[in-house]
């Protein structure tokens, strides 16, 4: 019973001291875990167990069958083979109501919330009573105040979903799995979504449910987040686990080895820029969303020839909105104003000619962070994705008609030259693995030959080798003295590649620094919104005029 | 499991389809007592074996065509235009007002206005429930069926209120001017020797030809119709593009409604001669039978069109040749419809089983 | 317009509004379980023609033997909710186990309705795609409301009561009673919860550990049953018998009084009335034509309840929020 959690140390002997007391059996453990899909093999012999009452970390890079592991735990997918115990007994995991009733609790990365329902009904779908509501309903109103007197998940038991922040409606997927007396919870990437103090919030509480006993499995690709609040951590790499470590007695550079299998290449070979004139501009940009909320609050920021600006945050601070300012993705909905100017001329911000189209015939190219559902066109073949926001490129035009053959051509030389693999112009480039669809997107970009280029995420979902190659084309088109605008979450792209750092938090932009001389340490401060108290030497990033 | 070859998803599927669903026919024929081999060949015969057989199937297919080519277009945008009838009833209403307001000189000129009415008035019919969809999200599908009824009851007004002659009873238009009839197949040099005695099939059919190429090279060889179909595959890929999705949606509906629209020249102007209530008769549904079997390609539909007009030509001979009711072939659509839009994972799903064993085979005998 | 004129007006429109509530309420199951229904039209003419069949059946068997335990009509409801029933399943069968497009299964499924029907009442009956005329009790026969001749001779009330309330079929005052039942199911029960949680958002569901395939199903048994009354009433009670066609568009107008209620069960009751109004005024052009002083052309009547709708779709009289997870077949993600 969830209630039962504020009474005295509920859960079994030895479940206050962190970690268990060694006759415990591990709250999970898994013994040659193996799926495959198809030839892929998603996960190949994992073993592992977790003792109860501790936080254990599970960490890998994207596709390294961290998910597709869980997935297996909570009944979405049955292992083709090995054996699952919990507490010690062997047990089958068929289905996610078998998973829940095994005491497994999980807190997805897209929360499975209903929207319009309220919180209180959200919680207890799925796990009533009876067949009727309102004793349901009653219970989980006093459980609820309960768990967040004991725990600080406070959240409105009678707010709709849809008008939580996205922090609170995580609290309402932790607060199900509660309500469902899960003593195992698991949480997919948590922090994805969160910024900083809520990741920190969210830390908090995971520390102060397994003080109570519970069993937490966390699955995170960031190191920080490890290093911060795991007890144990297990490493996985291309459907294998390669190690399961001790938290305290590691380090974040033994980790990462740990995930790509060989030193992480620190930095990239790179010339001094050699900035040239300023070619873009924005100042005070703010971006209303249909709900009237501010995702972009008056930011500046200058460009130069030959440069790279690395845009530094957690994901969902304001860099997505920036880059669809700049690259004319706003959506009907939303309110744009300030002011946009390129080589001195104004741009407009919404309505005609703040198109995506537009802004390329100014001569703004972007890699969108979004490559499947923006970049490509999954279900287009390779060459009919070369035309994609160049459909009007009048050497593709024949009279009326377009030259399909013109356009097969070129994308048959932009596949040797940039080596995509396979170099099928008429295969779908769903077809086509991550690298090589991002290489697609790249190439289409690149060669049109911007002045400006917007690159969102380039290596996300991108094996190493293609990351290599990505960035070392990122810096010889700046060395060809073009303005490049790179956006990542991934704070090494950012430290390795960029020329300025500016960081966003928040919708804004809360400074800005020279990757020569600052730290990751500095970085992450204003990453979390933290602005330090000394005045370091930048010029700020744009006039601080009032707008009229 | 393995994505079916393209020749497998293209033919295969819809083959297998098509005989699931004649094989629930003949069970059906078979449970009211009849002999389905004996309606085959009474279809085939009453359909393709005379003369007048093939003048009435050519018929149909050549407003079956105008309404596939109509949904296909609405598909490729991510659009279900079910609204075809509606559009149909419309462009009738455009035929009739530019056949009986215009003095044309020649037959020739006033097919020529009266396609320029039919679109017209298709496309407007559909350019509400577009603008709907586009700006404000209402779904297509509702607002068209809705504009379906509302149209049946505008041309009711239409014709018994507007354009019913003095004293006439039927709730119908005036008759158009005689020299204004579309020269029949039976009319035409050369294609009268085929066609000895008077058949519905008019020269309409081959600007319903026509309208498939037009189709065709919009879709894959214009720059609209690539931004038609980049919008209906992918709305992020769309708005990263710069492809407005207001002027997008609206263009590839309005050309749909056009082609919707278009069909009644065929029966209003190339058959009946003058407007009657109901003259769309169903063709507008069929068009979206005829897009799905079609595989959402002109030259499917062409095929799937004359495919339908056969089941519709040789349905109503079983009415009159058989003691199967001619309401047959609304189930046989039905069941058409069903097997090739709904159930299409159904088929697929199996096939793929099929195709993920039969690989192996080669592959064996190459290891041996 | 005298009393007696507005209290024949409200007669019809208890009459007509009946089977628009009950299809309307079968589209609310389905549709808030995250299923598009469009084939509430050819259920309810299966439904029609099989009740009318049947009932016209077993009224003429010489010895009903053990049939003879209900009467004619009933057997006929009862196969109408079976007819009805096998069209839900099939198209949950293409639209959630083979995760087919909802639409276009509904709508073919309206297409083998309405030709199997007519081809059946032809096959059996041979009278042109119609049942034999029903009577007696092969019919619903109307219910008197007590009190009603009591009442009869109070002024204002007690007409009212006799002619609009009282006197109807039995379905009449069933379907009526499933609006509440309907609103109490989905929104006091666990049942009703999960359900339109399925609507909304699958995923949410199936991650709790509850079958989404099964509550879908289940949703559609209850659309099944409710469009099976719906064209029993039809073809045994508002009228006596089958004809080919009979709902006209009836299935098409209950959807639109689904999106004009918002799928909402309280608010289907007064669109179904308010549809029904207008289905009554069509058939009485000269009260119509005694209000406004000018001939209103029925078909401008005929067509009031689908402008209405489009008005409603287009955000001109509130904002009509389908169900989030409608239309889209669950297919479960990792």
């Amino acid at each position: 019973m969830p209630g039962d959690a504020g009474g005295r140390h509920a859960g079994g002997p030895g479940g206050l001291n962190p970690p268990a007391s060694v006759t415990d059996p591990p709250a999970i453990e898994l013994r040659g875990i193996s799926k495959s899909f198809g030839p892929v093999r998603a996960n190949d012999e994992v073993s592992f167990s977790v003792p109860k009452g501790t936080i254990h970390g599970i960490i890998g890079e994207n596709g390294a069958g961290k998910s597709t592991l869980m997935s297996i735990l909570y009944g979405f997918y049955r292992a083709d083979q090995g054996e699952i115990l919990v507490h010690g007994r062997p047990t089958a995991l068929p289905d996610s109501l078998s998973a829940i009733r095994a005491g497994i609790g999980m807190v997805f990365q897209h929360f499975k919330l209903v929207q319009n329902f309220t919180v209180l009904e959200n919680v207890i779908l799925g796990a009533e009573d009876g067949p009727l509501l309102g004793r349901s309903l009653r219970r989980a109103r006093d459980s609820l105040t309960a768990l967040a007197r004991e725990y600080g998940l406070e959240v409105d038991p009678d707010a709709l979903v849809e008008d939580l922040s996205v922090g609170h409606q995580q609290r309402v997927e932790i607060l199900k799995a509660l309500w469902r007396n899960a003593d195992i919870l698991i949480l997919d990437e948590p922090t994805g979504v969160l910024t900083p103090p809520e990741a920190n919030h969210l830390f908090r509480i995971l520390k102060g449910l397994r003080d109570q006993g519970k069993t937490i499995l966390l699955i995170t690709h960031k190191l920080r987040e490890i290093m911060e609040a795991t007890d144990t951590v297990s490493v996985m790499r291309r459907g294998r686990l390669v190690g399961t470590l001790r938290t305290a007695t590691t380090s974040p550079a033994r980790l990462a080895e740990l995930m790509v299998g060989r030193k992480v290449l620190l930095e990239t070979v790179k010339a001094p820029a050699r900035p040239g004139p300023i070619l873009l501009s924005a100042e005070n940009l703010t971006l209303q969303d249909e709900h009237g909320v501010e995702r972009l609050k008056s930011v500046s920021l200058t460009l130069r020839a030959g440069e790279i600006l690395g845009i530094a945050g957690v994901a969902g601070n304001g860099q997505s909105e920036l880059l669809s300012i700049l690259g004319g993705m706003t959506r009907p909905g939303e309110k744009v104003s300030g002011r946009l100017t390129l080589k001195g001329r104004d741009l407009p911000l919404s309505g005609r000619g703040a198109d995506g189209k537009s802004r390329r015939q100014a001569g703004i190219g972007h890699v969108p962070e979004d490559r499947q559902n923006a970049g490509l066109i999954l279900d287009f073949t390779a060459w009919e994705n070369t035309a994609l926001g160049y459909d009007d490129d009048p050497a593709w035009a024949r009279g009326f008609l377009t030259d399909n053959q013109a356009i097969r051509d070129d994308t048959a030389r932009k596949m040797q030259t940039w080596d995509i693999r396979p170099p099928i112009h008429t295969l779908a480039a769903k077809s086509f693995s991550g690298g090589n669809q991002q290489k697609l997107v790249i190439a289409r970009e690149f060669e049109q030959d911007p002045d400006i280029l917007l690159i969102g995420q380039p290596t996300r979902g991108v094996d190493i080798g293609a990351i290599e190659f990505i960035h070392k084309q990122i810096i010889a088109l700046r060395d060809q003295g073009k303005a490049i605008l790179l956006v990542s979450v991934e704070l090494d792209e950012i430290m390795s590649l960029s020329d300025r750092i500016a960081v966003m938090f928040d919708g804004r932009i809360m400074g800005e620094r020279d990757p020569a001389t600052t730290s990751e340490g500095d970085i992450g401060c204003l990453m979390a919104g933290i602005a330090p108290a000394r005045i370091p030497e930048q010029t700020p990033p744009g006039p601080t005029a009032e707008a009229p | 499991m393995q994505p079916l070859p393209k020749w497998a998803d293209l033919v295969l599927v819809p083959l297998i389809s098509l005989t699931l669903a004649a094989f629930v026919t003949a069970l059906v024929i078979l449970s009211i007592g009849e002999s389905p081999w004996f309606a085959l060949t009474t279809m085939v015969q009453g359909a393709l074996m005379t003369a007048s057989g093939w003048g009435h199937t050519l018929f149909y297919t050549t407003s079956f065509i105008f309404t596939g080519l109509a949904v296909t277009v609405g598909f490729h945008a991510g659009l279900f235009n079910i609204g075809g009838e509606g559009q149909a009833q419309l462009g009738g209403l455009g035929v009739a007002l530019a056949c009986l307001c215009i003095p044309w000189p020649h037959w020739t000129l006033a097919l020529f206005g009266a396609s320029l009415a039919a679109a017209a008035f298709g496309a407007a019919w559909i350019a509400i429930p577009a603008w709907l969809q586009a700006k404000r999200g209402s779904h297509i599908v509702i607002t068209t069926i809705m504009f379906n009824y509302i149209a049946a009851s505008l041309l009711m007004f239409m014709l018994v209120d507007v354009l019913r002659p003095m004293g006439a009873q039927d709730p119908s238009s005036a008759r158009f001017p005689a020299e204004l009839a579309l020269p029949r197949f039976n009319q035409i040099p050369g294609l009268d020797l085929l066609f000895p005695r008077s058949v519905p099939a008019n020269v309409t059919l081959f600007l319903a030809l026509a309208a498939a190429l037009v189709i065709w090279l919009l879709l894959w060889h214009s720059r609209t119709g690539y931004r038609i179909r980049a919008l209906g595959k992918s709305e992020g890929a769309a708005r990263y593009a710069g492809i407005g999705p207001v002027k997008t949606t609206m263009t590839a509906l309005l050309i749909s409604g056009a082609l919707a629209g278009l069909m009644s020249v065929n029966n209003v102007m190339g058959d009946a001669g003058r407007l009657l209530g109901n003259s769309a008769a169903g063709a507008g549904f069929i068009g979206i039978a005829v897009a799905l079997m079609g595989r959402n390609h002109p030259l499917g539909v062409v095929l799937a069109a004359f495919l339908f007009g056969f089941i519709f030509q040789g349905g109503s001979e079983l009415g009159f040749m058989t003691a199967i009711p001619i309401e047959m072939r609304v189930v046989i659509q039905g069941l058409v419809i069903l097997f090739t839009g709904a159930l299409d994972m159904m088929v697929r799903m199996g096939l793929e089983r099929v195709f993920a064993r039969l690989p192996r085979r080669p592959s064996k005998a190459k290891a041996a | 317009m005298d009393y007696a004129s507005v209290l024949q007006l409200l007669d019809s429109t208890v009459r007509l509004s009946t089977p628009l509530l009950l299809a309307c309420l079968a589209g609310l199951w389905s549709e808030r379980a995250g299923i598009f229904d469009i084939g509430l039209e050819g259920k309810m003419l299966a439904a029609a023609m099989t009740s009318a069949a049947v009932a016209a059946l077993v009224a003429a068997m010489p010895d009903r033997g053990a049939l003879g335990i209900l009467a004619p009509v009933i057997w006929g409801l009862l196969a109408g909710i079976l007819a009805s029933l096998a069209f839900s399943m099939l198209h949950g069968v293409a639209s959630i186990t083979f995760r087919g497009n909802q639409l276009i299964s509904g709508f073919a499924l309206n297409f083998i309705a309405a030709g199997l029907t007519s081809l059946a009442a032809q096959s059996i009956f041979g009278q042109g795609g119609r049942t034999p005329q029903l009577a007696g009790d092969a019919r619903f026969s109307p219910v008197t409301l007590p009190f009603t001749d009591t009442l009869r001779n109070v002024p204002g009330i007690g007409p009212f009561y006799a002619e609009v309330l009282s006197g109807h079929a039995g379905l009449v005052y069933l379907a009526f009673a499933i609006v509440p039942l309907t609103w109490w199911l989905m929104y006091r029960t666990r049942y009703g919860l999960r359900l339109r949680a399925v609507g909304e958002n699958p995923a949410a569901v199936d991650t709790a550990g509850v079958s989404v395939i099964r509550l879908r199903y289940s949703a559609l048994i209850i659309t099944g049953i409710l469009c099976g009354l719906a064209g029993a009433y039809m073809s045994t009670a508002l009228q006596a018998g089958f004809g080919r066609d009979m709902t006209a568009g009836r299935g098409y107008i209950a959807l639109a009084a689904l999106i004009f209620a918002k799928w909402r069960p309280v608010a289907a009751l007064w669109a179904c009335l308010l549809f029904g109004f207008f289905q009554a005024l069509a058939l009485r052009p000269d009260i119509v034509t005694a209000i406004v002083q000018t001939r209103v052309p029925g078909p401008i009547l005929d067509a009031l309840p689908y402008i209405l709708t489009v008005l409603v779709l287009a955000g001109f009289i509130g904002k009509a929020t389908p169900p989030r997870a409608g239309g889209e077949p669950y297919v479960k993600e990792r």
